[in-house]
């Protein structure tokens, strides 16, 4: 190359910077992948509203889906709690349980809240938000779908819909028990 | 307008204090310096690009609580650290670390200060070496030169 | 019809740019001044349509316009008068607004001071900021038009984000902006005299002046911003290195590199290279950082909107970057000039070591902010780079900053004798050394606080010495002391300006190591009546109020505050806004010349019974606002006509 070709390197020194700029169009900086997915779910033991204890060990063997959610959380978490009713009530006698984790909230609102919602399956909350973080939640709601031998499949952030939980239970599903 | 804090009502309700926190005995005194220390390296999830150490939210919040939790159990700092890294991937470390592919963005600094440093040092090696004739002042006799030097140093 | 007119001055003023920028050009090449003229007119049309489209826009807010969709998102009836007027600029779009306003204006003046005095470069510059300026506009049609409506139109706003309700935010957009939009001025009389070819030391001459401006109101701009950041987000510091205040940063650093070699290009005529990269490096940053704050590229507290409006910015920042550097490429031989230098140890030397550094600390601040986005392109993790990282790595750079702050100015031109070193610099040496034993014997035990603060002493010293030598040659030629120091000041406003600048940079610097080394905090639940305790300051929790405010609702602690005798209620709040799912904190606090008092309200019970408080004891802060006002104090000096004649 001669000398004076050489000088047309400045303007070209701008290009790398500007496409990997123009690659950042196809990333989206709030979606972080969990590192937990494809690993053990971690065990947990709270107190539902009722009273009764909630434990994911107790469920091994079915297909769980945890939500975490806040009554605060307004209007996402209000959006999808039917969405979880309804699943749970279509999906309760084929092996698969919906847990509710209340996190950053009050009990008294918390309660509210189920009973406002009719919420059947059980809900508990985190006081410390010790669960929250074990399953590395950036807020709510996000929900978690465990495989029968207590394994994360898949994590959704937002609100559920019908559709979402009929994908991830129904294949989880169709795995082999055990 | 009364309905419109129907939701400020709610959100008030969320934020009463439960005193019953995950109470453990501690088995080692832990400073608020040294938790402090630990949440400064970890980012707060959802305030985007606060420290869990300065962020005021709930999250943060709880998560100081973990740290401290865990240190008076006996943890390193860096074992707590590697917890949050499980959990939330090494997005929430603020200072990445410094081995395999993010060791690059510690030595960029390093590598632009050497680059730098190298290129001046030629050129002015290479300046110093060409003769400034062209624009040296001539050469000027010792009254002038102590009129010169008067001259910048009371009109710099 | 108040959008549809704003629309159309807006449509008005992009073609006007653009036919300016066109007839410009011509008129440059032709020569015909009737071109030029043409081009004059429609430089003020824009000026005159945009503050249309300002005023329009002020008037759809103070009106409550909701058939605006960028009004009603940014407001709505609660929003005070005052809110009113500042959510004009409050987020996307009226920003648009504001930077194209305050581009026009700078064209406007760019014409009445320069048409005649620089007639060679005159034309050309007025093709650059015009089409800037068309840029804008067409973002401003486009990409994000301020006046389109909403359908159906909303009973009531959305309002504007809590955190925007602070005197802060009027000014540290304004000042910011006024920072970005005036560089570009000095970018386009480079281009005009790379274009030219008249790439001496004219066209740096011409715009000494208006780069210290840009260069102040930008500097006021990240000042302001770490005031807002300090006393509205409520985490107790006043600089997060995040993306967008990194964006602001980097033209900064590499507008200071600049303002510093042009000293060398005027005395020595070299570095035009140099000089000319450093203005379009400056403006391609001020643009990085418009397209970072709206791309959404990567995430940031303050980032805008999502959306088209990114691409937009990246295709214009590519086009400047292109351009001004294939110029550069093109004018090469005109540039490519073998410099001259007597002596390595001379204050060329010094200067050519600050712009290291400074575009260094420019690439790591530049590289961190990127490296989230490398990192995903390279190998698909995402990963952080906060605050501790940037902390760790500049720190170094800084202190070597500081040091030269303090040789640059009293090194000699060209060759610095023994004797030049040791009149100058064995007396501040031997101060900091002395200073250093003095913090160290005071209790000073953090390496980087001594260093810190021993260079500071050192730099303070360099100029007490300047200027006090300087003063005791005029007092023997026959003047009074106060007149002696006045007519220093004034005469050589320049290098005083500069001195007074570095004096307030070394008072921010106390204040950052201060804050950094020596602030408590602590964190605490206390019931009513109870107190907590630190540094020396006790804290009572007295009760707890709720109020409602026009746009939102308030639960107000009450938290006396004493040292031995009472000095005061504090009242930490957190406000609740329909708008938002998290309530906002509002910190109090009580600022003093060495330490703050700081509170945040954390959770609390519902009864008022008992609350959580965050108390941080944070240590010097107040330096760095002091600091701001000196570094006012020096440019504004810096920028006074020059009395001196001939020099």
């Amino acid at each position: 190359m001669s000398r004076r070709a050489w000088r047309w390197l400045i303007p070209a020194s701008a290009l790398p910077v500007l496409a990997l700029l123009a690659y950042g169009f196809r990333v989206n900086p709030r979606e972080i992948p969990s590192p937990l997915v494809g690993r053990p779910a971690p065990s947990f033991t709270l107190t539902a509203f009722d009273g009764a204890p909630v434990t994911l060990e107790a469920q091994r063997g079915r297909v769980v889906v945890v939500n975490f959610w806040a009554s605060w959380c307004y209007p996402a978490c209000y959006d999808e709690a039917p969405v979880l009713e309804r699943s749970w009530r279509a999906y309760r006698d084929r092996g698969v349980v919906v847990i509710g984790v209340d996190i950053q909230d009050t009990t008294e609102a918390a309660k509210n809240f189920v009973r406002d919602f009719g919420l059947t399956f059980p809900n508990a909350r985190d006081p410390s938000g010790k669960v929250s973080v074990d399953y590395g939640t950036y807020g709510v709601p996000e929900t978690f779908f465990i495989d029968r031998r207590g394994r994360i499949r898949a994590k959704h952030v937002g609100a559920l819909t019908d559709g979402v939980v009929r994908v991830h239970v129904d294949a989880l599903l169709a795995e082999p028990a055990g | 307008m009364k309905g419109r804090y129907a939701t400020a009502v709610l959100l008030l309700a969320v934020l009463v204090a439960d005193p019953a926190r995950g109470a453990q005995a501690p088995t080692r005194a832990v400073t608020e310096s040294q938790v402090h220390e630990v949440a400064a390296e970890l980012r707060c999830v959802v305030c985007q690009n606060l420290s869990v150490a300065d962020s005021p939210s709930e999250m943060a919040r709880q998560m100081r609580a973990i740290v401290r939790e865990r240190l008076e159990a006996g943890e390193s700092p860096a074992r707590v650290i590697q917890y949050f890294v499980d959990r939330y991937g090494e997005w929430i470390l603020l200072s990445p670390r410094r081995s395999g592919f993010t060791l690059l963005v510690w030595l960029a600094p390093l590598a632009a200060v050497a680059i730098g440093f190298a290129i001046v040092s030629t050129l002015v090696w290479r300046w110093t070496r060409r003769p400034a004739s062209a624009s040296t002042p001539p050469r000027v006799d010792p009254a002038m030169r102590e009129r010169i030097r008067r001259e910048t140093e009371t009109e710099p | 019809m108040i959008p549809e007119l704003g629309y159309g001055a807006a449509i008005v003023a992009l073609a006007l740019a653009l036919w300016g920028a066109v007839t410009a050009a011509l008129g440059a090449r032709t020569g015909r001044p009737a071109l030029l003229l043409s081009a004059q007119h429609a430089a003020v049309g824009v000026f005159v349509l945009v503050t249309a489209c300002f005023a329009l826009l002020t008037y759809a807010f103070l009106t409550f316009d909701f058939s605006v969709r960028y009004v009603a998102t940014n407001t709505n009836l609660g929003t005070p008068f005052y809110y009113r007027i500042t959510g004009v600029w409050g987020a996307l779009e009226g920003s648009i607004i504001l930077w194209a306003w305050m581009l026009a204006l700078y064209t406007v003046i760019v014409i009445l001071r320069h048409r005649v005095s620089a007639r060679a470069f005159y034309p050309w510059v007025l093709t650059v900021m015009l089409g800037v300026l068309a840029f804008f506009l067409l973002v401003m049609t486009v990409a994000a038009p301020p006046f389109a409506r909403s359908s159906p139109v909303p009973a009531d706003g959305r309002g504007l984000n809590p955190l925007l309700e602070d005197t802060g935010m009027i000014t540290h957009p304004v000042a910011l902006y006024l920072g970005f939009t005036g560089l570009t001025v000095p970018f386009a009389f480079a281009l005009a005299a790379l274009i030219t070819g008249r790439v001496g030391d004219a066209w740096i001459t011409l715009t000494r002046r208006w780069t210290i401006v840009a260069w102040y109101f930008l500097s006021l701009g990240l000042l302001i911003g770490g005031w807002w950041s300090y006393h509205v987000l409520g985490w107790g510091g006043y600089w997060a290195w995040d993306p967008v205040e990194n964006a602001a940063f980097m033209p900064w650093l590499t507008a200071t590199a600049f303002l510093h070699s042009v000293m060398i290009q005027e005395r020595r005529r070299m570095l035009k290279l140099w000089n000319l990269s450093l203005v379009i490096l400056t403006f391609g940053l001020t643009l990085f950082g418009t397209f970072l704050t709206r791309s959404g590229v990567i995430a940031s507290v303050h980032a805008f909107t999502q959306g088209a409006i990114g691409a937009f910015f990246l295709s214009f920042l590519a086009l400047v970057l292109l351009t001004g550097l294939g110029l550069l490429a093109w004018r090469w031989d005109a540039l490519h000039a073998q410099g001259a230098l007597d002596s390595i140890v001379s204050r060329e030397s010094a200067f050519l070591l600050n712009n290291v550094l400074l575009v260094a600390v420019t690439f790591t601040v530049f590289f961190g902010t990127v490296f989230p986005l490398l990192s995903e392109v390279a190998r698909g993790v995402k990963v952080s780079v906060g605050a501790p990282f940037f902390n760790q790595v500049n720190v170094p750079l800084f202190l070597a900053l500081i040091f030269l702050m303090g040789v640059g100015p009293l090194i000699a031109w060209r060759r610095a004798s023994l004797d030049n070193l040791r009149r100058n610099f064995l007396a501040p040496v031997l101060v900091g050394v002395v200073a250093a034993a003095g913090f160290f014997a005071l209790g000073v035990r953090s390496a980087i606080a001594v260093l810190t603060l021993a260079l500071t002493v050192f730099v303070a010293a360099t100029i007490a010495v300047d200027f006090a030598r300087a003063t005791r040659a005029r007092l023997r030629v026959g003047e009074r002391l106060f007149p002696a120091m006045r007519g220093l000041l004034l005469r050589h406003n320049r290098r005083y300006g500069g001195f007074v600048v570095h004096l307030g940079i070394l008072i921010i610097a106390v204040g950052v190591t201060g804050s950094q080394a020596w602030s408590v905090q602590t964190e605490t639940t206390l019931r009513r009546g109870e107190s907590a305790e630190l540094a020396g300051y006790r804290v009572r929790f007295e009760d707890l109020t709720a109020s409602e405010e026009s746009n939102h609702f308030k639960v107000a602690g009450a938290f006396t505050v004493s040292n031995g005798r009472v000095l005061g209620v504090l009242r930490p709040a957190k406000k609740f806004y329909p708008q938002e799912q998290s309530p906002i904190a509002y910190v109090d606090y009580r600022l003093g010349l060495n330490e703050d008092i700081y509170l945040v309200l954390g959770d609390f019970a519902r009864d008022g019974s008992q609350a959580t408080v965050k108390l941080l004891v944070n240590r010097l802060v107040s330096w760095i606002w002091i600091g701001g006002l000196v570094l006012t104090l020096g440019a504004l000096l810096a920028i006074l006509p020059e009395r001196r004649k001939g020099a």
